[in-house]
């Protein structure tokens, strides 16, 4: 079950109309280390988590990540938002319009379509664990790129925030993988 | 109704201090899940909850529901819960 809370985590401003800008954060909504990727990857592994902490950080991460995914949505929103065709078409937005208008759509900034091979699960907690661990950081160096693309502060303020999150939640899931790792090796008493 | 740029004003406001400490709670719920004894953080999450329902209660009264599904109440004689500008749209 889940609560909407109609708010977003950090307050989202952009400084204007920037199609160019919302096509590279794009990949942070439907690219392949975006928020989606992440809260389903999360709370679709907490099923076979052998201990109730490792269920709470994935539910915990996972429900952050969904937060996450409505901050970039509104920032793709709020960039697109009063943005001209001759602007979108030089931006190489275009054949996004063509298809999307001015909608969110899960894609990368190539208009290649999200797909759930994205996402893996093992049912080995190990694995799962380490593949969590890359994942943050894989959306850690997007945020990078992307921060080295932004030609607007306030959007990179809200990208530097995200990528802060990453690093923390990077910190949960090695404490988590740790924890695992100890509680596998004493189980073995039938 | 639309909200007034005042009232928007006054709504993001009280959003950023709801924003803020639910952050802090945030923060101590994850660090909890790995540290589940730890007395400091133990104390320090039930004393941000309790401001954060606070917060929360203030902006329900002011500008209407936060949460959907029964966890806010309906104070005004309207449903306000369709009417507030959804978070992709509220203006700074």
């Amino acid at each position: 079950m889940w609560i909407y809370e109609k708010k977003l985590q950090i307050p989202v401003r952009v400084s204007g109309p920037n199609p160019r800008l919302a096509k590279e954060v794009l990949t942070q909504y439907g690219g392949p280390e975006g928020e989606l990727s992440a809260s389903l990857r999360y709370l679709n592994m907490r099923y076979s988590m052998p201990t109730s902490r490792a269920k709470a950080v994935l539910t915990d991460i996972g429900t952050e990540e969904l937060a996450h995914m409505e901050i970039v949505g509104t920032v793709v929103y709020k960039l697109l938002e009063g943005a001209s065709i001759e602007a979108i078409k030089a931006a190489g937005l275009d054949g996004h319009y063509a298809t999307h208008d001015s909608a969110l759509f899960w894609s990368d900034p190539n208009g290649v379509p999200w797909t759930a091979a994205y996402v893996s699960a093992t049912g080995d907690p190990v694995a799962d664990l380490h593949e969590n661990l890359a994942a943050e950081q894989k959306a850690r160096a997007v945020y990078e790129n992307l921060i080295c693309l932004s030609d607007d502060p306030c959007v990179t303020d809200v990208l530097r925030y995200l990528r802060e999150r990453e690093v923390v939640h990077f910190q949960r899931f090695g404490e988590t993988l740790m924890q695992v790792q100890e509680c596998m090796s004493q189980k073995r008493f039938y | 109704m639309e909200a007034t740029g005042m009232d928007n004003r006054r709504m993001a406001q009280m959003l950023l201090q709801i924003q803020q400490l639910e952050f802090t709670a945030l923060e101590l719920n994850l660090f909890l899940d790995t540290h589940p004894d730890d007395q400091q953080a133990l104390a320090m999450f039930n004393k941000v909850h309790q401001d954060l329902m606070q917060c929360i209660r203030n902006y329900e009264q002011f500008c209407g529901p936060l949460l959907n599904f029964g966890f806010s109440p309906a104070l005004q004689n309207t449903w306000k819960w369709a009417e507030l500008p959804w978070p992709w749209e509220l203006k700074y």
